[in-house]
């Protein structure tokens, strides 16, 4: 193990000796002091930039003395430099005061009503920091407020000390420079062009970093007073970034979500979507009560009880197939994973409720499920290799920390992908082209080394052999790989064993020394030792009559590649639903059970890296109940318990599980197919983006309205072929259905044709019912 | 004999002076071309002999500031020359481009190779059309002559030089901003270190200089270090551009070496305007200290000018008599720093709003004597508090006419209003004619 | 509006000047308003499509600079100094002259759309005070009547030629186009110095003869 050398600087601040890393700021060698300088645009994240002026103090480096106070945020430490603060210095507290005095000249006095007033920076430093009168008795600046500056951000510009901090953010972290300052001097204002809204996927990061009530989110204005919050550290659900979060409840409702401080994880950002899609928890359809399908076919509310033994007697000594879905916490899932088990007796349980693949699952036991790539990982990365996987949409924070290494350091990017991305171009990623289905060739030829990364998302599933062609550049190249997919569950879920071919804590199915593992602690005789069905076998077969019944938890069968099987096979068995909302699966259940939102239960999430994010109950005194709870229950009704009556429990019982040391599964690599595209056809992808119409971001049009359009993308070559120019209708159509949207011509494999997978105007699975890889019609509308 | 010492200025007074023949008839681009067969380092080190400093205000020696450039770094160089000349009262660098664009190129030629950079940049304010299309002309005809572009003089170097034209802002006379306008940003000034010297354009190592210090460059080489320190005082050595403005009988450029004072100039030019006295004046442009008669007599030069509580700046010498208010005076130097304040920093940005808003009501009478001690207060909130130094030069003018003439804004309250009559400073009869 | 090839070549052959091409935002801006006369959002669109920027970064260069216009201006731009040297000595009655001579206020164009007035900042020519600018042609040592003449002889359709200038006073279009750095042929005219440019060396050539 190599130990990094820092070196250290030892300094005198107000009279304290403190010794602080080579680099470090003045004004943060204050803190750890306990020092506070105050200050507004300065942001341990952004590159430093002096200028509001706010920090001042006076320095002198081995007897020499600055001829005037200094910016503390900008000067780093030096061996033998004295400090004196406002603690000590009558200039710099002087200096202080001025500024302060300076930038309340033109603020407005609307403290009370202002959403930033109690948890203001300039309201606090003002107390700290000015003077108790204003000597200022002229004309303060007037702007129009507020501005529109996105569907979801306000910006009142009086309010605004030009601490350039949202600017800066959105240049140097999120590379969306959307907005800037404009005008000079007294009408430097910050701004937007008026043809172009703040829409950046990290837009709330500014609103959270604005220093005063400039910048607000349209969902929370005028919601709250700080102090009426309660708040509670939570985790994000999502996605599997694993964001650090903070919870905001006023009164049983969470009114705002912040981006919580986790330097290993998401710093201090999260995504638009992290922070402002909460609505669906309060939506006014949820599902407050167990439901029973009655003799009539009406689903009518039903005690806990009753709901219980319909449950019960419905699934008892049948043929079960669990489907848990990606959404689940690790206590839940693992709660699954042992109903199947232990209740149910079976291996046929697949969290995948999405496109999937056997090539993917053995993958995931093989080369995922107990290994560990990191954040980290990517900080240290000579090369990341992006493979089905488009982290801006599908795992912004994974995104973030890589545009900070290609600012930072020019990190080295490449994907493997069908379409040149908005997020790859801002990454400056090498963009190698390839057919979809043709992934795999395209892998096998790549270079890299020990120290890269290959990310590798869910949907590289969807083309066969596009995972072996992982594994076998992995093994060549000693390059890690970190699986990412888009929901917040799917790690855990692989880890609690919620999947066919792996128990908990990643031990295969297969391994009788594994199975015993299991057995003892649940304290059962045995585990099924087959390995079980796959999320569509489960579908197949219970359209089929192989399964009568299936625990469904938070699945929408129409993400699955076999939508219509799916549709009819809860048509045709005994269903149990685990749900929020009502949704297609609820509409065929016959028990349905309300379970808790993430908010209203504590918990866990596994985020990519397998880093446990867990989670406390936001939200105080519901009456939901965890999915495992119910589980819980459920399985002491049907004579076989799991004794997972708390989500404590489940997690203690988890823990003890720990890791399996044993031989991994074993990885039989795929082949790719490829298929001939006649003129008028094109092989279809797609993805999903991050704000689309998923049922999770329900209820927030502010949000919905920052959503990048929905467009038909296709190459230069296929346009002129079809006559087409951007903004011109273009339909694309299989046997099963079609989509027409506007068409934008982009970088994208001439045999490709692009489409969002889940946007407004844009539903594939549901519309063709596929989703990628297949072929498609495409021609003028 | 006078004092004066024609140079840059020499020639101006024929009607070609601005093209290559012009400049070539008085030994124009030979400098250049003895320059090129010497070693770079050799000439770095001829300039710092001399003694030359920065014409541009802050007086920083030239031969050390192209000596910082690192050298063997295998990195693009950029020589920089800031010809935003636009402090008030400054109008040296737009004569000289415009009589003699030719010696500006020739010293580029001279400093790009010193400092061994293979592009070079004139940065012009954009308000001087003519200016910039002699400039151009220049550029063009010393292109097509060999002297810049691939293998100079043929001498196996290359330079590109580009005119970029400014579109109106005071701050990108102040290097980073330049730099910053330069690169395609908001002329805001930059956090310093890392210095230009270092990371500069591109951040790649920069020298950014005056156009009148790098025009002096060509006379350095051709007539030697010794020539040049033989003018001058014992740390501000040559000759350079005065530009005497204002209330005097003859207006002009006086080229003469560093130390001579005003009152000589003023003898030169035949005194201040009949019938009026000096009242006060700036010795380098409206960010240097106001001086008053009791300055007469002091050396204006770097240390000279010092001594006495002001700066050098850019040797603007604006003459006001009697007649002139120096509270509107000031108020409309502060309106435009206001105007020109780059919205960066605090102070500089809110600073000039407040102030100008006291000094237009004490312009009409209204406030009271507090108001003058609230004004000494935040000029001592903004001075040495700000980014950069444009604040600093909106101060300098309130603190130092609050020094000599607190009075008159006293008289100005007890008045109800200004006291003077504004159509007695101007030039004109009673019909503006 | 759209741009036509030959502009957008012109446009390219800016770009190519520079060793980044951000650089080029200037001059592209200062050659739009060759074209449009101000910076319209067309403009806006294609530099930054062209320098590979988000519009709102051009955007938030264009408005830092006082040259670049958000409105149309007049086909002769008319400049006050006001800065405090030229204001005492004048200015400030040429100023309030004009706005009165012309009916326009700071910033106005006149309706007929010849002349638009501005008061401006110090323009490096305080040895010629009072001084105004037209098109950013220096019009030196001016009166409040010489500036009403200067006004008139726009509206006329002849406008006055600048003291130190070309031979004659072109166009706010065509001058933007020289600031875009692109050689209008006229840099030979006018004079060379005029004369408080050369008092010093007078002075000083008389003080060797004597």
């Amino acid at each position: 193990m190599t130990t990094e050398v820092v070196d250290m600087i030892t300094l005198v601040i107000d009279g304290f000796e403190v010794s602080v890393p080579k680099g470090t700021l003045v004004i943060r060698a204050a803190e750890k002091l306990g020092i506070q300088i105050p200050r507004f645009c300065d942001h341990p994240l952004l590159d430093p930039v002096g200028a509001c002026r706010q920090c001042l103090v006076d320095i002198e480096i081995n007897g020499r003395a600055f001829p005037k106070p200094q910016a503390s945020c900008t000067i780093p430490v030096e061996p033998g430099m004295i400090v004196k603060t406002q603690l000590t210095s009558a200039v710099a507290q002087k200096a202080q005061e001025g500024i302060m005095e300076f930038l309340l000249v033109n603020h407005p006095l609307d403290c009370p009503v202002c959403d930033k007033g109690g948890e203001c920076p300039l309201q606090n430093q003002a107390m700290s920091t000015g003077r108790g009168e204003s000597r200022f008795e002229g004309k303060k600046r007037l702007f129009d407020k507020p501005i529109n500056i996105s569907s979801q951000v306000l910006l009142d510009r009086e309010r605004c000390v030009l601490c350039a901090r949202c600017t800066r953010f959105s240049e140097q972290i999120a590379s969306d420079p959307f907005i800037t300052l404009n005008e000079r001097g007294a009408l430097q204002q910050v701004g937007i062009y008026e043809n172009q809204p703040f829409e950046s996927y990290f837009s709330g990061n500014t609103v959270q970093i604005c220093p005063v009530g400039a910048l607000t989110g349209a969902s929370y204005r005028f919601q709250a007073r700080p102090f009426d919050l309660v708040s509670t550290p939570s985790s994000c659900e999502h996605c599997a970034s694993g964001c650090a979060q903070r919870t905001d409840v006023r009164r049983g409702k969470t009114l705002r979500r912040l981006a919580g401080d986790d330097p290993e994880v998401n710093e201090e950002w999260n995504c638009d979507k992290g922070r402002w899609a909460f609505k669906y928890v309060t939506a006014l359809d949820r599902i407050t009560n167990p439901l029973v399908r009655d003799a009539s076919g009406e689903l009518r509310e039903a005690s806990w009880p009753e709901a219980i033994a319909a449950a019960a007697d419905g699934l008892k000594g049948n043929r079960v197939g669990v489907l848990v879905g990606g959404r689940a916490t690790v206590e839940d899932a693992y709660g699954y994973s042992k109903f199947a088990r232990v209740t149910l007796g079976t291996n046929d349980i697949d969290f995948r409720s999405r496109v999937s693949s056997d090539e993917e699952r053995e993958f995931l036991a093989s080369h995922v499920v107990g290994t560990s790539t990191t954040y980290r990982d990517i900080d240290r990365a000579d090369h990341v290799l992006l493979v089905g996987f488009e982290p801006e949409e599908e795992s912004p924070i994974v995104f973030l920390r890589m545009l900070k290494h290609v600012k930072k350091r020019a990190l080295k990017v490449s994907a493997v992908a069908t379409k040149l991305s908005i997020g790859n171009e801002k990454l400056g990623a090498t963009f190698l082209s390839v057919a979809p289905g043709s992934e795999a060739d395209a892998i096998s030829k790549i270079e890299l080394t020990a120290k890269s990364v290959i990310l590798v998302g869910e949907r590289a599933c969807e083309s066969a052999g596009a995972l072996s062609a992982v594994a076998a550049l992995a093994h060549r190249t000693g390059a890690k790989i970190g699986w990412v997919p888009r929901r917040a569950g799917e790690p855990g879920a692989i880890a609690a064993g919620a999947i066919g071919n792996l128990l908990p804590g990643g031990r295969p199915v297969s391994d009788p020394a594994a199975r015993v593992d299991v057995a003892t602690v649940w304290g059962v005789d045995s585990i099924p030792s087959a390995v079980g069905k796959n999320a569509d076998e489960i579908f197949v077969a219970a359209k089929t009559g192989q399964l009568d019944a299936l625990v469904v938890g938070g699945v929408d069968p129409l993400d699955s590649a076999l939508s219509a099987e799916a549709l009819s096979a809860l048509d045709q068995t005994f269903v149990v639903s685990f749900e929020i909302r009502p949704s297609a699966v609820t509409a065929r259940a016959n028990v349905v059970f309300p379970v808790a939102a993430v908010t209203e239960k504590s918990g866990s999430f596994m985020n990519w890296e397998g880093r446990a994010r867990e989670f406390d109950t936001a939200v105080e005194g519901s009456l939901h109940r965890s999915d495992v709870r119910i589980l819980s229950m459920l399985a002491d009704a049907m004579g076989k318990s799991i004794s997972l009556n708390s989500v404590k429990s489940a997690s203690k019982e988890f823990a003890s599980l720990s890791k399996w040391d044993g031989a991994r599964a074993t990885f039989t690599p795929s082949t790719s197919k490829s298929l001939s595209v006649g003129n008028d056809e094109a092989l279809l992808t797609s993805w999903r983006r991050l704000l689309d119409d998923g049922s999770l971001q329900d209820g927030e049009v502010n949000l919905a309205g920052t959503a990048r359009k929905s467009v038909v993308v296709i190459s230069q070559k296929r346009a002129s072929a079809l006559g087409v120019v951007d903004g011109d209708a273009v339909k694309v159509s299989n046997s099963q259905g079609s989509v027409t949207l506007p068409v934008l011509v982009e970088n994208i494999h001439d045999d490709a044709v692009w489409m969002p997978r889940n946007s407004r105007g844009s539903h594939l699975l549901e519309t063709l019912g596929t989703a990628s890889g297949t072929l498609v019609k495409v021609g003028k509308a | 004999m006078t004092k004066l010492t024609p140079v840059l200025s020499a020639h101006w007074d024929e009607k070609d002076s601005f093209t290559l023949e012009g400049y070539k008839r008085h030994g124009g681009y030979t400098a250049s071309a003895k320059a090129l067969k010497m070693e770079p380092d050799a000439i770095i080190q001829q300039v710092k002999d001399s003694g030359l400093r920065g014409r541009g205000g802050a007086g920083f020696p030239t031969g050390m500031k192209w000596g910082f450039i690192p050298q063997g770094d295998n990195k693009d160089h950029y020589l920089v020359v800031n010809a935003d000349e636009s402090e008030p009262g400054t109008c040296k660098d737009t004569p000289l481009l415009l009589a003699n664009p030719h010696v500006l190129i020739e010293g580029m030629i001279i400093g790009s190779y010193a400092i061994r950079a293979k592009y070079a940049f004139i940065y012009i304010r954009g308000e001087v059309t003519h200016v910039v299309r002699r400039m151009q002309q220049a550029i063009e005809d010393a292109y097509k002559a060999g002297y810049l572009g691939k293998n100079i003089f043929g001498s196996g170097v290359d330079l590109e030089l580009v005119l970029h034209v400014g579109a109106g802002a005071y701050i990108c006379g102040e290097e980073t901003a330049l730099l910053d306008s330069l690169e395609g940003f908001r002329g805001q000034p930059r956090l310093r270190p890392p210095f230009p010297a270092i990371a500069g354009l591109y951040a790649r190592p920069t020298v950014v200089n005056n156009v009148e210090s790098i025009a002096s460059v060509p006379s350095i080489i051709s007539n030697g270090a010794e020539w040049f320190q033989s003018m001058g005082t014992e740390k501000s050595k040559g000759m350079t551009l005065y530009s005497l403005s204002g209330h005097v009988a003859n207006p002009g450029q006086f080229e003469a070496p560093l130390g001579i004072t005003l009152r000589e100039i003023l003898e030169l030019a035949g005194g201040i305007r009949k019938g009026h006295q000096l009242k006060f004046w700036t010795p380098g442009g409206s960010s240097t200290p106001l001086f008053t008669v009791e300055h007469l007599d002091t050396p204006l030069d770097y240390e000279g000018v010092s001594a006495a509580g002001s700066m050098l700046g850019t040797k603007a010498l604006q003459i006001f008599d009697e007649t002139t208010c120096i509270v509107r005076a000031v108020l409309r130097w502060t309106e435009f720093y206001k105007h020109e304040s780059c919205g960066k920093c605090t102070p500089c940005r809110e600073g000039t709003w407040w102030l100008v808003q006291i000094l237009k009501d004490l312009e009409s009478g209204k406030g009271t004597e507090a108001d003058l001690d609230k004004l000494i207060d935040l000029c001592d909130n903004i001075m040495g508090r700000s980014f950069c130094a444009l604040a600093d030069g909106a101060a300098s003018p309130i603190v130092s006419s609050l020094k000599y003439f607190r009075s008159e804004y006293m008289d100005h309250l007890r008045n109800g209003g200004c006291p003077f009559d504004p159509h007695a400073s101007t030039l004109f009869d009673k019909a503006g004619v | 509006m759209s741009y036509s090839s030959s502009q957008q070549q012109t446009m390219d052959s800016i770009i190519a000047r520079y060793p980044r091409k951000r650089s080029s935002i200037m001059p592209l801006l200062h050659f739009a308003q060759s074209i449009d006369g101000y910076i319209t959002n067309d403009a806006i669109e294609l530099i930054a499509k062209k320098l590979e920027l988000e519009a709102a970064e051009v955007s938030a260069v264009s408005t830092f600079y006082t040259q670049y216009k958000r409105k149309p201006v007049g086909e002769y731009h008319v400049g006050v100094c006001t800065n405090t040297l030229c204001a005492v000595m004048g200015g400030d009655a040429i100023f309030a002259g004009l706005k009165e001579h012309l009916g326009v206020e700071n910033d106005g164009v006149t309706a007929d759309g010849k002349v638009s007035l501005e008061h401006i900042e110090c323009n490096a020519a305080c040895d010629y005070a009072p001084v105004v600018m037209a098109n950013w042609e220096f019009y030196d040592n001016q009166t409040v009547q010489s500036a009403k003449d200067l006004v008139d002889s726009m509206r006329a359709g002849k406008p006055k030629p600048p003291t130190r200038g070309p031979n004659e006073l072109h166009n706010w279009k065509e001058t933007s186009a020289v600031l875009a750095g692109l050689n209008d042929g006229h840099a030979n005219e006018g004079v060379q110095a005029g004369e408080p440019s050369l008092l010093g060396l007078k002075i000083s050539k008389k003080g060797a003869q004597g």
